[in-house]
């Protein structure tokens, strides 16, 4: 009895004493978004639609206490499924954003010695490219992951990109201490990732425990789910029997199918991924 | 729900080739971890580039890296055992990439340190053992590695061991596990290796489980560092994550530097059903406060028993990455958590010799290497020392658009100067003074002011004050000399010899010297003063009455003089922290007046100081003060 009051004690002492991981993840994550927001002038975040940037969304109206002070911003491929642009539509008003759609241009004016996904995959990077330039942004916020792809695993937190937004991957900056590098020459922009140490599992926990919604084609319908969202022509289902959250959870713990797996720009070379994040892609 | 399960980092370092790719690769696969494919896609790699199954390809994903067979840049895998999560960060052990390897071991909460078996301990296996120390991570198991190229002998391991648990020790580091291992055959890293047998102790595996899992430093005191300042709505919310302690609605909380006090209101959050009532460490956190402050990025909220050193100089043991080399009197950039201001490196006290632990003294610090400096700033900085609070006691150094270099922080030797900038008597109101400068100055016939004498001990203060006091007196100025007999007698007896004592002995000189200046009298103050944070806030005081005089001899005629003995009782460590021999003297950079004791002799430089003051104390310039007083009458 003794020690059960006592635990009891120590718990109403500890009320709202973080515990997950996921507590820790969503900390480290407040402080980037706001260390970008205080340090750099002119700031959006890119919103793919998919599972990783509604949880950015999700942290950043956190940080931020419901409000996002930034631009948000689609860049359009005109390719996506149309239950994304339903979600966009609904979302965008939904959760009050200051929402900017971006365009892409036709396939003929990219690289043509890429592989056929990849030079697909690239018409995003030149959309991207030529919003930075209209509208001077100088810091933009990506969902992206380091357990998504290897070249990934070697980003930085908050990222340069020189002329044209290539990454310089020869030589990084160091980052250490959560001591940012936000000082750069004019020309410059930063790519900024407050997801970057976050899994795909640690998504989907989030994902629940917050109850963000989410777009329907992560669950399974037909013995197939997607994964991963991008490009409907470049895009593929993996089996899957997981129709809710829990599931795909459950799932994702003992799986060792990769997620990209059904993205068809990373197979198609040894160096097709690193190529296109060479030259901007997320 | 999951998500509660323990999680460590964990960092791979040592000299290049010495396995850490491979380590990682191994571990992967033998846990069972790998995605399906990955097996085969290295295999590819490999074959493609007509080499045996290379296990560094899983990490090094860069075709740069995989066709130099070196890893460039650090790089993150996930894995976990039945007993928890872990994240593998791999970090280069080429000397050219430091800046990398750094990026992952800060990042870690523990580390693996390779040591090849046949190449044995090398340049970047000291400096990576030395930096881990120097970034706080304290649990490090060394992996010997390559095991299979020296014929898995006992011999050669303990060696190895007697060699680098010696320079471990001589940096006051206790490795938690020493492992044989071959990462290439797989030995000792999941499973027991039948191949060594006279090895009892854990697999690489089984020394990850046994780290301890990471605490948050919720018992230490408060430290909340503001990240920015919000007013979205009608709220207006201090934001930033708690490095340390906790923090509850109600607290009275100081901000340092500005020394300004509010109390918490709240504790905002977005999209939870009521508002938390308390706060801990590693929380990013946004509260409101009962009084409208202005506050900026960079202060710190602490609680008021327990806040931060105020100071605005500091002893740093700094790791350098910048391109070119940290010389004395550069200036950079320096961050401190949120908070940024200009630091000059004031002295380069020695460079550390990673590989032996020498040091040596040199003029610039560079590239790469390790050294202790003593950076100044221009205001004051609010910090912690790092060994009593890590996360406030560590800064990094920005010169142009780059980060150039970190370091933690020491205050040994110096003085905390909260006190002596606090002004505590708030209930005080001034009294307007009837008799003005002017009417005293007529009187006397010159003006009131503070001669400041510093130098080191034996350059001569209190011989040449006793000197000028004399020959001003007998010239009609009204003068009197200040020194330890005096002060420390009397007014500062309550005061003894530790660096705050020191610093506080200093403020009243430089308090009632300003009151006799103002009382139309000069003071001679006669003290070694070695700080120029000390000497600046007596300046303060003094205003534009005040005249630092160097004192300068050269250390060695000082010791040589040793008047009272002292210096040698310095050298014999009897004496502890004595200026010039143990503790520093900063010398003035830009005195009034310097007058040097070892090239001229007691008179010349008397006169010398006589022809300073006659110049800016009297009321009629180079005429002495009789003069006046016999031509007026």
């Amino acid at each position: 009895m003794r020690g059960r009051a006592s635990s009891l004690r120590r718990s109403q002492l500890f009320q709202g004493f973080p515990v997950s991981n996921l507590d820790d993840l969503e900390s480290q994550s407040i402080y980037i978004f706001r260390e970008a927001f205080n340090r750099l002038e002119n700031i959006a975040m890119l919103w793919s639609l998919g599972k990783d940037s509604n949880v950015m969304i999700w942290l950043a109206r956190k940080a931020f206490f419901g409000h996002v002070p930034f631009p948000v911003v689609h860049v359009d491929t005109g390719k996506k499924f149309p239950e994304m642009y339903a979600f966009r539509d609904h979302y965008a008003k939904a959760w009050n954003l200051n929402f900017i759609s971006g365009t892409c241009p036709p396939i003929d004016e990219i690289d043509p010695s890429l592989p056929p996904a990849a030079r697909s995959a690239a018409r995003k990077t030149e959309g991207l490219k030529r919003l930075v330039e209209t509208h001077n942004f100088t810091g933009l916020f990506a969902g992206i992951r380091r357990d998504e792809q290897a070249t990934r695993a070697k980003e930085r937190f908050f990222s340069p990109r020189g002329e044209g937004g290539r990454w310089d991957f020869r030589d990084q900056p160091p980052e250490f201490w959560d001591q940012f590098k936000t000082d750069f020459p004019p020309g410059t922009h930063l790519r900024i990732h407050p997801l970057l140490q976050w899994t795909e599992l640690d998504i989907w926990r989030y994902t629940q425990r917050e109850n963000i919604p989410i777009i329907p084609l992560y669950l399974s319908k037909d013995g197939k789910r997607y994964r991963s969202l991008g490009d409907q022509d470049i895009t593929f289902p993996v089996d899957s029997t997981a129709s809710t959250i829990d599931e795909i959870i459950t799932e994702l713990e003992t799986t060792k199918v990769s997620e990209r797996s059904g993205r068809a720009m990373d197979h198609e070379a040894e160096d097709a991924f690193e190529r296109l994040r060479a030259e901007g892609y997320m | 729900m999951s998500g509660l399960k323990d999680m460590l980092k964990i960092v791979m370092v040592g000299h290049v080739d010495h396995g850490k790719s491979t380590l990682v690769g191994r571990l992967l696969h033998d846990t069972g971890s790998l995605p399906d494919g990955r097996y085969e896609a290295i295999k590819a790699m490999s074959e493609r580039r007509g080499m045996p199954f290379e296990w560094a390809f899983l990490m090094d994903a860069l075709q740069a890296e995989r066709d130099q067979g070196i890893t460039i840049d650090t790089s993150q895998i996930w894995f976990k055992t039945p007993k928890r999560d872990y994240v593998l960060i791999d970090a280069p052990g080429h000397k050219e990439f430091l800046k990398n390897m750094i990026t992952g071991a800060a990042a870690s909460d523990a580390a693996v340190l390779l040591i090849d078996a046949h190449e044995g301990i090398q340049e970047q296996s000291r400096r990576h053992g030395y930096l881990l120390h120097l970034l706080g991570v304290r649990q490090v198991a060394v992996a010997v590695n390559k095991m299979d190229m020296v014929g898995y002998s006992e011999e050669r391991f303990r060696e190895i061991e007697r060699g680098y648990m010696a320079y471990l020790a001589s940096i006051g580091v206790k490795p938690t596990f020493m492992i044989p291992v071959s990462a290439r055959e797989g030995d000792n890293i999941v499973e027991q290796s039948a191949a060594m047998p006279w090895y009892d102790g854990p697999t690489i595996v089984g020394a990850l489980d046994a780290f301890a899992s990471v605490t948050k430093p919720i018992d230490l005191p408060l430290r909340l560092p503001i990240q920015d300042v919000y007013k979205f709505d009608e709220r207006r919310i201090i934001a930033g994550r708690i490095e340390a302690g906790s923090l509850k609605v109600g607290d009275e909380l100081l901000f340092s530097p500005s020394n300004k006090r509010a109390r918490v209101r709240s504790i905002e959050a977005w999209n939870t059903s009521s508002l938390p009532e308390q706060a801990w460490a590693g929380q990013s956190v946004g509260i409101t406060l009962d009084e409208q402050l202005f506050l900026e990025r960079g202060e710190i909220a602490s609680h008021a028993a327990k806040p931060p050193v105020e100071t605005d100089v500091f002893l740093g043991r700094i790791f350098w990455l910048g391109h070119h080399p940290l010389k004395v009197g550069s200036r950079y950039k320096m961050k401190l958590n949120t908070f940024e201001t200009q630091v000059e490196v004031q002295a380069i006290k020695h460079v550390i010799d990673t590989g032996d632990l020498g040091e040596s003294s040199a003029e610039q610090v560079e590239r790469h290497a390790v050294a202790e400096v003593v950076m100044r700033a221009r205001r004051m900085i609010a910090l912690d020392s790092f060994s009593t609070l890590p996360r406030t006691g560590r800064f990094v150094l920005v010169d142009g658009y780059d980060i150039a270099g970190g370091g933690i922080i020491s205050m040994e030797g110096y003085a905390d100067q909260r006190s002596l900038i606090t002004v505590a008597s708030t209930n005080v109101t001034r009294v307007k003074h009837e008799i003005t400068d002017t009417l005293r100055a007529e009187r006397n016939g010159h003006h009131g002011g503070v001669l400041w004498f510093t130098g080191l001990s034996g350059a001569g203060k209190s011989t040449l004050a006793i000197e000028v006091e004399k020959r001003l007196f007998n010239k009609g100025y009204q003068v009197y000399v200040l020194d330890g007999d005096n002060i420390r007698h009397g007014l500062n007896a309550n005061l003894g010899f530790s660096p705050e004592d020191r610093a506080e002995n200093i403020r009243r000189v430089g308090e009632v010297s300003a009151l006799f200046g103002r009382a139309g009298i000069i003071a001679i103050t006669a003290f070694i003063s070695p700080y120029r944070s000390d000497r600046d806030r007596a300046r303060e005081a003094g205003g534009e009455r005040f005249h630092e005089i160097y004192i300068h001899a050269d250390l060695e005629t000082c010791e040589q003089r040793d008047p009272k003995g002292l210096y040698k009782k310095a050298r014999s460590g009897e004496i502890k922290d004595f200026t010039g021999i143990s503790a520093p003297y900063e010398p003035p950079e830009s005195p009034e007046l310097t007058v040097d004791t070892s090239r001229h002799s007691v008179d010349e430089c008397v006169d010398q100081i006589l022809d300073y003051v006659d110049r800016h104390f009297s009321l009629s310039g180079q005429r002495a003060v009789r003069e006046i007083r016999t031509g007026s009458r």
